[in-house]
């Protein structure tokens, strides 16, 4: 913790000092960000890519939490904010201006767990909600066997793991489990941190699948990059659609594709349980947070430009990365939303 | 006096009895005895005005939640950022026990390599053993909390668990599913976290018992043990206690290795199998993420509430080191 501090520390005093470090010939620009963790890998490659193609912009971004990415933006205090979980009504309400969600790539969640063989899983929405409430205890549940037929269950109780630090893929988790569970959106709700009715915490996605890898009967929730990264089994989940589907980078796009369709104007839509044949159902957008109207010029011109690039150039880094990239349609609804971020009421993008 | 102490008086640049410059070197000496006593009362002053200037900031931010939950923020266990009701008695329950578990365990080990290292060690065992046990104390708390998680914690579910369920598995205390994370994990690990501190702090303190104690305790023909008991360890118990207490400080703050291994379920529970939740896990999991005035307040107050811990422990510590202290340090036996 306080190391990453004092590397973020570090790297932000030496980002600082070759700002005003070189004469003002080549003045740099410097944009200030902070927001979610969960995209950090992918936004910190952009700022990296970025910086190549535009020597004059710098950025700088602070994963501090998409809790504090809300609150920096709200307070000014940062160029632009990023969540993993929309702002509410009344959070945009307190906000200084009108801001803008930009979605830059889709994310999904997966369940792993930790059996002998690691056979592979299936699992309903009622299944997984009925886990987490800890009505379903045990892995040889009849429940259970009947979706997975010929999978060794062991007679074994499930040790439920979720994340015990506030995060946006506890949202998106439990957003998912509230729209599929109506007892879950009573009696839990949704939010980065909820008290959870049975299962241990663990801190952040390692301590999860380090808990989960641990203990055998373990069941936990990760980011599906972690999990692929890690080699973690991922369970199929079933779809709204009736299928069962595998966590894959295309199986989240698939989800994001077909919630397009219905896409509200200010992009703030829940993707979990999404229709369509191939979606998988646990996938959300993370977004940057943007003031429409900018305080400077120079700066605003600079963000809506990186804004244009990373939804556009930017989307090919995404599947290396193993984030989803975003289905071309919501790509064209986001250049429309660009070319409405101004500075005292001029569009700031330049012709594209 | 000025001939005695003044540092320029041999130099010979001065004779010390033309009465003038005595006059000025004094009138330099007192505006240097001056300086330097601002100097530090300004520097002991800012501290005072650094901790009441956090107790206000604080009691500001956890304003919202003082003034919605009251006294019941200590005595309810609700704890629902979505529904925004917030308890803390199970934070405030897991700091405690957690803490005196690692004190359990860690006094006894701590004390006694102390007194074996200041007493009874042979002289070339003392520099290394003494090394490596302030070694322990400089490793990061999420090393510890990592090995806790990958060494520590599976050996607690596959052996010590299971062993202590079937032989005393009537208590309380060790009821439940082995889970390997839990109390008794987060007890374990604090317990080495702190022992470096007790260990090296007692140390110093049997090494400064004069040597004429012992000495008067063998002259009247004590053995090795009493000379420790009566001599040694009677006359260091202030700063004993001291030592202690410095450990529990560290072991009620402790954040990284505890939330790594609690297994962050705000319950309370008499098993030590049964995860817990404290104060500083739930402040270092949930503050980046709380977005509205009460919960933030709400988890300010939490930290509020270990500050006010914290200075109660030290407040009992000064008591009991007092009223120690003033006992009688004459050996009647």
């Amino acid at each position: 913790m306080t190391s990453r501090r004092l590397v973020v520390g570090l790297l932000t005093a030496l980002l600082l000092a070759s700002t005003f470090g070189v004469g003002p010939a080549t003045a740099q620009l410097l944009i200030n960000g902070a927001g979610a963790t969960f995209p950090y890998p992918i936004y910190s490659k952009w700022f990296d890519e970025y910086a190549k193609i535009s020597q004059r912009v710098n950025f700088n971004y602070q994963s501090i939490g998409s809790g504090g990415g809300i609150r920096q933006i709200t307070a000014r205090t940062v160029d632009f904010g990023a969540t993993d979980g929309p702002m509410t009504d009344e959070q945009l309400k307190s906000a200084p201006g009108e801001l803008f969600h930009i979605p830059t790539v889709v994310g999904a969640v997966v369940v792993t767990y930790n059996l002998p063989g690691n056979p592979k899983l299936r699992f309903t929405p009622e299944i997984l909600a009925d886990i987490f409430f800890g009505k379903i205890t045990k892995w040889n549940d009849a429940r259970i066997k009947d979706v997975n037929p010929g999978a060794n269950l062991p007679d074994q109780p499930i040790v439920v793991v979720h994340r015990s630090d506030g995060s946006g893929t506890t949202y998106i988790w439990v957003d998912y489990l509230a729209k599929v569970s109506p007892q879950w959106e009573q009696k839990v709700g949704r939010g980065t941190s909820v008290k959870w009715p049975a299962g241990l915490g663990g801190k952040g996605n390692e301590g999860v699948a380090g808990q989960v890898k641990n203990t055998p009967g373990a069941l936990g929730y990760v980011e599906l990059a972690y999990a692929i990264k890690n080699n973690l089994p991922a369970a199929s989940i079933r779809n709204q659609a009736g299928r069962f589907v595998e966590p894959t980078i295309t199986s989240t796009t698939s989800a994001a594709a077909a919630a397009a369709a219905e896409m509200p104007s200010d992009f703030r839509v829940s993707l979990t349980n999404a229709p369509g044949r191939d979606a998988y159902p646990i996938a959300s957008f993370t977004w940057l947070l943007v003031y429409r109207e900018q305080p400077d010029e120079v700066k605003g011109k600079a963000i809506v430009n990186f804004l244009w690039w990373a939804a556009h150039d930017g989307q090919k880094y995404a599947a290396d990365l193993l984030y989803a990239p975003l289905p071309a349609p919501v790509v064209k609804q986001i250049e429309a939303k660009l070319r409405q971020v101004a500075y005292q009421g001029r569009p700031l993008l330049a012709a594209q | 006096m000025a001939v005695v102490f003044g540092r320029a008086g041999g130099a010979g640049t001065a004779t010390p009895t033309i009465p003038p410059l005595v006059g000025a070197r004094r009138a330099r000496r007192r505006f240097g005895d001056r300086g330097f006593r601002e100097i530090t009362r300004a520097a002991g002053l800012s501290l005072v005005v650094m901790v009441a200037g956090m107790a206000a900031v604080m009691v500001h931010a956890a304003w919202p939640s003082l003034r919605r939950f009251g006294w019941a923020f200590i005595t309810t266990s609700n704890w629902d950022p979505v529904a925004e009701q917030f308890g803390a008695l199970p934070f405030i329950f897991g700091t405690l026990v957690s803490s005196l578990l690692a004190l359990l365990l860690a006094v006894p080990l701590g004390l006694g390599a102390a007194i074996y290292l200041s007493e009874l060690a042979p002289r070339a065992v003392r520099p290394p053993v003494t090394f490596l046990i302030e070694l322990l104390a400089a490793i990061p708390s999420v090393v510890y909390g990592l090995w806790g998680i990958f060494v520590l914690a599976p050996w607690l579910r596959t052996w010590v668990q299971p062993a202590l369920g079937h032989t005393l598995g009537f208590l309380p205390l060790f009821q439940g599913p082995p889970y390997g994370v839990g109390m008794l994990a987060a007890g374990l690990i604090l317990a080495i976290m702190i022992v470096p501190f007790i260990t090296a702090v007692s140390r110093e303190v049997l090494l400064a018992v004069p040597r004429t104690q012992r000495e008067a305790a063998l002259a009247l023909g004590a053995t090795g043990w009493e000379t420790t008991r009566v001599a040694v360890l009677r006359y260091g118990r202030s700063g004993l206690i001291g030592a202690i207490l410095l450990g529990l400080g560290r072991a009620l703050g402790e954040t990284m290795a505890v939330t790594m291994l609690i297994g962050n379920r705000p319950e309370i529970s008499f098993s030590l199998f049964v995860p817990g939740y404290t104060m500083a896990s739930v402040i270092a999991n949930e503050f980046t993420e709380a977005t509205s005035d009460l919960y933030l307040g709400a988890l300010i107050e939490v930290g509020l509430l270990l500050l006010v811990l914290t200075l109660a422990v030290n407040g009992m510590a000064r008591l009991l080191v007092w009223s120690v202290g003033r006992g009688p340090t004459v050996v009647r036996e």
